[in-house]
């Protein structure tokens, strides 16, 4: 029997990792993801875990430490966040092309400068070429959950799974959080060695060159593997739910029924943005919401599924990509709704960085501009909560 | 819905006692949120934190701006700016001080009670320190009646360990000793 516990986001991915039997955890702290490893040290200290807890003295270094740890074939997990995930951001590219399963925990937090510790999704984004999964997360709920789902995710697709949490909106709230039998989850995850992995008795170089007779042919294959990784992610999210009866897909849409318009949310403003839809369909209002729970591979059949006789669609940002034509997720939308034969109006918002709540006022005025693009036409970008 | 917001400093275990309240809420099988609005932490800073308690599930994670209810853990944060501000007519206020609730009927304008303790007495007499937190939590159960004392106990007592004991006493003394003040607000 599981049971239920009132405990943090961070609390909830650390019980994820303990329960998953990690091999190594190699991190660095940062704000707001310290209480991850902070709750796994104590777990390695107390002997709950049998786990080799590496201190390093950098975010770069953890993540090194981690792809080497995870080529003799052992199951790894990292944390971090804003700065740190950028200090990572060469080593990322290997950790895929290298083809290490390694599982990290983001906690989603804004870039500096000005030095911000809260939240927004500046980080992931910056990182959305790197070859990792991502997978987006909601409530504390999810976080355990998508931890557990995402080393089975990684070891099947032999490739890192980034899963991402909003910082302090997730990472620090306290909520319930069903927790299974520590059994249950090894059943689901049991550990394996995997071969072709470095060892005293093989011992044979990896991220040697790959000059350009090999370049090509070695970074299709990491490209081919999270192509391919769309099949796992839905066979393992199937096998959870036989398992621990929840599941979540790649996109959830929710109060679309006769929906004209409806917001296009990552992470955890998913819970606001259905508590102010329903107060507007209680209005009388055609409004719905559809939340990405998987950034990579994006979920392009699943969205235009979700978005199917909509007439405007509202992206909602919380990193934006100066200069560019868009920002990140409304790019993807737009790109991969193009060639839609009846795509809706897509009208683009940026709301909520370094921190700032996105209130209900907010949301009102974002459904109500969708609902603007749904008979007019889509308009410019808004800047939600922006002071003038 | 209930929604609580908590004026604290730095130090002084406001967000702490806000999740603690979650907890026990959750561990009676209702559902809650705790959560704060960290700044930089520094000691004796100006923190806010928040729970909200539902018989359903929770689906906002925006901060809380209407509260129904207002915990103070220091007595001279009354007087700063934006203490007050969105009580919810007829709300409860629930204060840390050594002064009659009357004395606050102008800054808490709205509420419809007031309840009052002296915390920092009970805490420096039965923690050694002015560590207010727990013992608040006794004025806000009083005043409310969120959740059970003895839920309250057991979170506290597998949260502080050998510390819990000091801590439940001045949960129990700051129940007792609480003063409730019909301020007279309409709902």
């Amino acid at each position: 029997m599981g049971r239920r516990v009132g405990i943090s986001g961070n609390y909830a991915v650390a019980y994820a990792v303990k329960m998953a039997d990690v091999d190594m955890i190699a991190a660095y702290p940062i704000t707001p993801q310290t209480t991850i490893v902070e709750k796994l040290s104590e777990f390695v200290a107390n002997g709950e875990l049998d786990a080799s807890y590496m201190n390093v003295e950098s975010e770069h270094s953890a993540i090194s430490a981690c792809v080497g740890a995870s080529l003799t074939g052992a199951r790894v997990f990292t944390a971090t966040s804003s700065q740190g995930l950028a200090l990572m951001h060469e080593i990322l590219f290997m950790a895929s092309a290298l083809r290490t399963p390694i599982v990290m925990a983001n906690v989603n937090r804004a870039l500096s400068a000005p030095l911000n510790i809260w939240n927004d999704h500046s980080d992931a984004m910056a990182q959305r070429d790197a070859g990792w999964i991502q997978l987006w997360v909601r409530s504390a709920q999810e976080a355990f959950d998508t931890t557990v789902e995402a080393f089975k995710i990684a070891e099947e697709s032999r490739l890192p799974v980034m899963v991402n949490l909003d910082g302090f909106i997730v990472s620090h709230m306290y909520e319930p959080v069903e927790l299974p039998d520590e059994e249950e989850v090894k059943k689901f995850i049991p550990s394996r060695p995997l071969e072709n992995r470095i060892s005293t008795k093989s011992a044979h170089a990896v991220g040697v060159v790959g000059p350009p007779e090999y370049y090509y042919e070695m970074k299709y294959q990491a490209i081919d593997a999270i192509e391919k990784s769309r099949v796992k992610i839905k066979e393992i999210d199937r096998e959870f739910n036989s398992r621990f009866g929840k599941s979540y897909g790649e996109v959830e849409a929710y109060g679309m029924d006769g929906a004209d318009a409806a917001l296009i949310v990552m992470g955890s403003i998913f819970g606001s943005a259905k508590e102010v839809a329903n107060s507007l369909r209680e209005e009388g209002k055609k409004v719905g919401v559809i939340s990405l729970r998987v950034f990579r591979p994006f979920p392009i059949q699943e969205l235009r599924k979700a978005v199917e006789g909509i007439k405007a669609v509202g992206v909602v940002d919380r990193a934006t990509t100066p200069g560019g034509v868009g920002n990140p997720l409304y790019n993807e939308i737009a790109t991969a709704l193009y060639d839609m034969p009846d795509r809706p109006a897509i009208q683009g918002f940026v709301a909520g960085l370094g921190g700032r709540d996105i209130r209900q006022d907010d949301f009102r005025l974002m459904y109500s501009a969708t609902e603007k693009a749904a008979r007019e036409g889509a308009g410019r970008c808004m800047y939600v909560g922006l002071r003038e | 819905m209930l929604e609580i917001r908590w004026h604290g400093r730095g130090g002084q275990g406001a967000v702490t006692a806000a999740e603690i309240l979650a907890t026990s809420v959750i561990n009676e099988g209702k559902y809650a949120q705790a959560f704060a609005a960290f700044g930089p932490e520094r000691r004796g800073a100006p923190v806010l934190a928040f729970t909200r308690i539902s018989d359903s599930e929770i689906l906002t994670r925006c901060q809380i701006y209407e509260p129904d209810i207002i915990v103070v853990l220091d007595k001279n944060l009354c007087t700063m700016e934006g203490v007050g501000d969105g009580l919810k007519d007829g709300g409860t206020v629930v204060l840390n001080t050594d002064q009659k609730a009357e004395d606050y009927l102008q800054i808490f304008g709205n509420a419809g009670k007031i309840a009052v303790v002296d915390a920092t007495e009970i805490a420096l007499r039965e923690l050694g320190t002015p560590i207010t937190n727990t013992a608040i939590l006794g004025a806000l159960v009083r005043a409310s009646g969120v959740v059970r004392l003895e839920t309250l106990e057991e979170v506290m007592k597998q949260r502080f360990k050998q510390f819990a004991e000091k801590n439940v006493n001045a949960v129990k003394r700051a129940f007792e000793g609480t003063v409730l003040f019909e301020a007279g607000a309409k709902k």
